[in-house]
C-alpha cells in the first residue's frame, strides 16, 4: 500500500525490521504541549484489538489541566476504566498494582510535570513488572523533561496540520502528529508522520519525516499500518 | 451514676465514695434526683424525689445535672459491644414511661449459651465483663424479653427463670407498667403478679379496654408469658457468617490473627456456597467500646488470601483503644458463589481477576476514585457519558454520529475569540493566555439544551471544530445566539481537545 501524505516525504523508505511495534513493556510518551489529546490517540491506537478493558490513570493536575478522557470521541470497543488520584505517587502505586492483573489489556497513567515519585527506581519496578505480567504500560509525561528514565520506550509526540478533507476543503481532515522514538532499548530510534486514519479502518500510517538517501529504495510501501 | 464516676475519675476531681452524691434532671417544680449513689441511698436520698426536699433530708448531698443523652448513648454502644456474647442485643429504654426501669440491654441468647458452659457460668462470666468496665449489673435468664426484664429488676441475683412459676411474687410494677397503671392495680388490691394472672381474662380485658398496648397488663402478662412473641430488633441485622478469635490478654494489632479467621469464615461460607460482597472486622475493646473496619469486594469471593489482602492497608485505621481481647469476622452481605474451576492450564478467569484488581484499588484508594465509563443517551457532551460501578456489564453503546474529541474539559473554558461574522467560526482566539488563529473549522454544529431537565434560560451551543496553523485542534462552542433574548452577547468556550 502506498501512500504519499506530504511532497516532502515522497521517498520516505519504511522497514518492518526497524518500525516499532507495538510491544509489551513501559513506554513514555512525552507530548508537546497542546498535543495531550494526540498522545491519547497513538496510545490507544498502538493496543491492538481486542475486549480487555484498559485502566486509565490520572493525577489531578493532568486533569485538571487537560481533561478526562471522553468515551464518545475515543470509540473504544472496549471498557474503559478510570482512576482520579490527586497525588502522583498513588498513581505509581496504583499502577504498580494495575500492572499486577494480567485480564487488563493496557495500564495508562497521565503523570503532569516532574514529581520525585517518578524516579528511575519506581519507572524501573514498572518496567519489570509490565514484561512480568505482559501488560504493556504506557506513563504519558505531560509538560514534563525527559531526564533518568528506565522506560524501554520513550516517545515524543506533536500535532500537525491534518491532511485535507476529502468531503469539505474548510475543515480538518485525518490528524497528524509528529512522533519521534528517541531512546528505546531495542527499536532504532527515528522520527516519524503519523496519519491517523479514523473510522472503520481506525489505524495509523507512519511515514518517516525525514527523507533518509543513504537508505536505497529497497521497499516499495511507504506506509505502516497498526491496525486495531 | 457510675458512667458519671468514671468521667469524673478521667478528670481528675474524683471525689471520696463516702460523699452522698445526687444527679438530677429538670423537672415540672425544679430538679429531680435521677441516680444516687449507694451513700445517699443509705442516708435516704431516693430517686424521683425533688432535690430541694432531699437537701433537707441530707444537708451534705452533692447535687450534679444527669446527661441523658450521652447515658444512651454509651447504652446502645454497650450493646453493640455485647455481642460478644450473643449475635441478637438491643439497648432498651424504658425511661419515660416506666415507673422503676432505668437502662438495660437484652440479649437474644438462644443458642449461645453453651459457648459459655451453661447458662450460669454466662450470667458470672457477663458480671465479671462488665464490673471490668466499670459497671454495676443485675442479670437475668428467661424464657421471653418481659420475664428476663422483671427478673433482672426485682427477682434475685442472677435469676434464671425455669418457670414461670417463679414470676408470680414478683410485684405488678414488674410487668413494665406506667406509674398509674401500677397505682389502679394496687388500689385494687393486685400487689404480685400471680394474684393478676389469677383473674379471668374477660374481666381484666374488659376493665383495661381502653388502655394502649404498653400500659395494658394483659398485653404485658402475655408477653411475659410468651403468648404474644416481642423479638428484639437489634439496630442493624446480625451477620450469618462470623468468625472470632477469643485472645487470653488484650492486644493493639489485629494482624497475625487476620489469615486465620478469613480461612475460618470462608470456610462456612464455603459450605453454604456464599461469597462475601463486604467484610467487616470488628474488635471489641477492653474499655466497653468496638472499633469496626468495613471492605467491600466487586464480586464475591471467599478466597482467605484475597480477603485478607484488602485489610492489609487498613488495619492501622482501626482505634485499638487500650487494646482489645476479642476480634470477629463478620460477612454482612454475602451472595451465592458456586464452586469455581480453574482453566486446564492453571490460570484464573479474567472477570475474576479484574474484580480482584478493582477491590484492591477501592479498598486502598476509597470508593470514589475508581470508576468505569459508560456512555449515556445525550446530545449535551458532559451528560453523554456516566462513571458507574466497574465490572457491571455496560448497557448497548450509544455513540453519536458526528465526531466528539478525545478529551473533555472538566469544566468548558471562556475563550475569547475574534471573529468575522457573529454567527460563523471563531477567526482567532485567545486561551490561557495563548493567542491561536483559526485555519479551518467545521461546523457549526448546534446542541439543543435538554427542556426536560434544563433550566428555562438555558442557552443553545453552536461547536465548531477549529485547527490552528501548528496542528492543535480544539472544540469551541458559542453559547447562544445573537439577540436570542436569553442573555447578553453569546460568550465563547473551549469545551475539548482533538487528537
Amino acid at each position: 500500500m502506498l501512500r504519499m501524505d506530504a511532497p516532502s516525504i515522497v521517498q520516505a523508505r519504511r522497514s518492518a525490521s526497524r518500525a516499532p511495534q507495538a510491544d509489551i513493556t513501559l513506554s513514555e510518551v512525552f507530548p508537546e504541549p497542546g498535543a495531550e489529546a494526540a498522545a491519547i490517540g497513538f496510545a490507544l491506537t498502538r493496543l491492538g484489538s481486542g475486549a480487555a478493558p484498559v485502566l486509565w490513570i490520572q493525577d489531578r493536575l493532568a486533569q485538571r489541566e487537560t481533561g478526562h478522557p471522553f468515551l464518545a470521541g475515543l470509540g473504544l470497543q472496549r471498557p474503559l476504566m478510570v482512576m482520579q488520584l490527586s497525588r502522583p505517587a498513588d498513581v505509581m502505586t496504583a499502577v504498580e498494582e494495575g500492572l499486577r492483573c494480567r485480564a487488563l489489556a493496557a495500564v495508562i497513567a497521565e503523570i503532569r510535570g516532574n514529581p520525585t515519585a517518578v524516579s528511575f527506581t519506581a519507572m524501573k519496578r514498572l518496567a519489570l513488572r509490565a514484561e512480568a505480567s505482559g501488560v504493556p504500560c504506557w506513563l504519558i509525561r505531560q509538560a514534563a523533561t525527559a531526564d533518568l528514565s528506565a522506560a524501554r520506550d520513550r516517545w515524543r509526540i506533536a500535532t500537525l496540520p491534518s491532511t485535507c478533507n476529502p468531503d469539505d476543503p474548510r475543515a480538518p481532515g485525518d490528524p497528524r502528529w509528529r512522533v519521534e522514538l528517541f531512546r528505546s532499548r531495542d527499536k532504532r530510534p527515528g522520527e516519524w508522520v503519523a496519519r491517523h486514519e479514523r473510522g472503520a479502518a481506525n489505524r495509523i500510517h507512519l511515514v518517516t519525516a525525514v527523507p533518509d538517501g543513504a537508505l536505497a529504495e529497497d521497499t516499495g510501501a511507504v506506509g505502516q499500518r497498526a491496525a486495531r | 451514676m457510675e458512667r458519671w464516676r468514671k468521667i469524673q475519675e478521667q478528670w481528675g476531681n474524683a471525689q471520696p465514695d463516702d460523699q452522698p452524691q445526687a444527679l438530677a434532671v429538670g423537672g415540672a417544680h425544679g430538679p429531680v434526683v435521677h441516680a444516687v449513689n449507694r451513700v445517699a441511698h443509705l442516708s435516704g436520698v431516693t430517686t424521683g424525689a425533688r432535690v430541694v426536699d432531699m437537701r433537707a433530708l441530707c444537708p451534705q448531698l452533692r447535687v450534679d445535672y444527669a446527661d441523658c443523652e450521652g447515658d444512651r448513648a454509651a447504652l446502645e454502644r454497650l450493646a453493640l459491644w455485647a455481642r460478644r456474647w450473643c449475635p441478637w442485643t438491643a439497648a432498651d429504654d424504658w425511661t419515660a414511661e416506666v415507673v422503676s426501669g432505668g437502662h438495660g440491654l437484652v440479649l437474644d441468647t438462644t443458642g449461645s449459651d453453651h459457648l459459655w458452659r451453661g447458662e450460669t457460668k454466662m450470667l458470672t462470666q457477663m458480671e465479671a465483663d462488665l464490673s471490668m468496665l466499670g459497671f454495676s449489673s443485675r442479670l437475668a435468664v428467661a424464657p421471653s424479653w418481659g420475664a428476663a426484664w422483671a427478673l433482672a429488676r426485682f427477682g434475685p441475683v442472677r435469676a434464671i427463670c425455669h418457670d414461670l412459676a417463679d414470676l408470680a411474687p414478683l410485684p405488678v410494677v414488674a410487668l413494665r407498667l406506667d406509674a398509674e397503671t401500677v397505682l389502679l392495680l394496687n388500689r385494687l388490691g393486685l400487689r404480685s403478679i400471680g394474684s393478676l394472672a389469677d383473674l379471668p381474662r374477660l374481666s381484666l380485658a374488659r376493665r383495661f379496654s381502653r388502655a394502649g398496648p404498653a400500659q395494658n397488663p394483659l398485653i404485658r402478662l402475655d408477653q411475659m408469658t410468651g403468648h404474644l412473641p416481642e423479638p428484639v430488633s437489634p439496630p442493624d441485622m446480625p451477620p450469618v457468617f462470623r468468625a472470632d478469635a477469643k485472645l487470653a490478654e488484650p492486644i493493639l494489632d489485629p494482624t497475625h490473627h487476620l489469615p486465620s479467621l478469613c480461612a475460618e469464615l470462608c470456610g462456612r461460607m464455603a459450605q453454604a456456597h456464599q461469597g462475601a460482597r463486604r467484610l467487616r472486622l470488628t474488635v471489641y475493646r477492653t474499655d466497653g467500646e468496638i472499633s469496626r473496619i468495613e471492605v467491600a469486594c466487586a464480586l464475591p469471593s471467599r478466597e482467605p488470601a484475597h480477603l485478607a489482602f484488602l485489610f492489609r492497608d487498613r488495619l492501622e485505621r482501626i482505634n485499638p483503644g487500650f487494646g482489645f481481647d476479642l476480634i470477629s469476622l463478620e460477612a454482612p452481605a454475602t451472595e451465592p458463589l458456586g464452586l469455581q474451576q480453574v482453566d486446564l492450564a492453571g490460570g484464573s478467569e479474567a472477570g475474576l481477576e479484574i474484580s480482584h484488581l478493582v477491590d484492591r484499588l477501592t479498598a486502598r484508594f476509597g470508593r470514589t476514585t475508581l470508576a468505569q465509563l459508560r456512555p449515556v443517551a445525550s446530545h449535551i457532551p458532559e451528560r453523554a457519558e456516566a462513571r458507574g460501578a466497574p465490572m457491571i456489564d455496560a448497557p448497548g453503546q450509544t455513540y453519536p454520529v458526528s465526531e466528539r474529541p478525545q478529551r473533555l474539559l472538566d469544566h468548558p473554558e471562556e475563550v475569547r475569540v475574534l471573529y468575522a461574522m457573529p454567527e460563523g467560526p471563531p477567526a482567532q482566539f485567545q486561551w490561557r493566555r495563548r493567542g491561536y488563529r483559526v485555519t479551518r473549522y467545521q461546523g457549526p454544529e448546534r446542541i439543543a439544551p435538554e427542556w426536560w431537565q434544563d433550566k428555562s434560560g438555558t442557552r443553545l451551543r453552536d461547536y465548531f471544530k477549529v485547527e490552528d496553523e501548528e496542528g492543535h485542534r480544539f472544540w469551541l462552542y458559542r453559547e447562544g445566539l445573537q439577540g436570542d433574548g436569553r442573555g447578553g452577547a453569546p460568550r465563547w468556550f473551549l469545551h475539548g481537545i482533538f487528537a
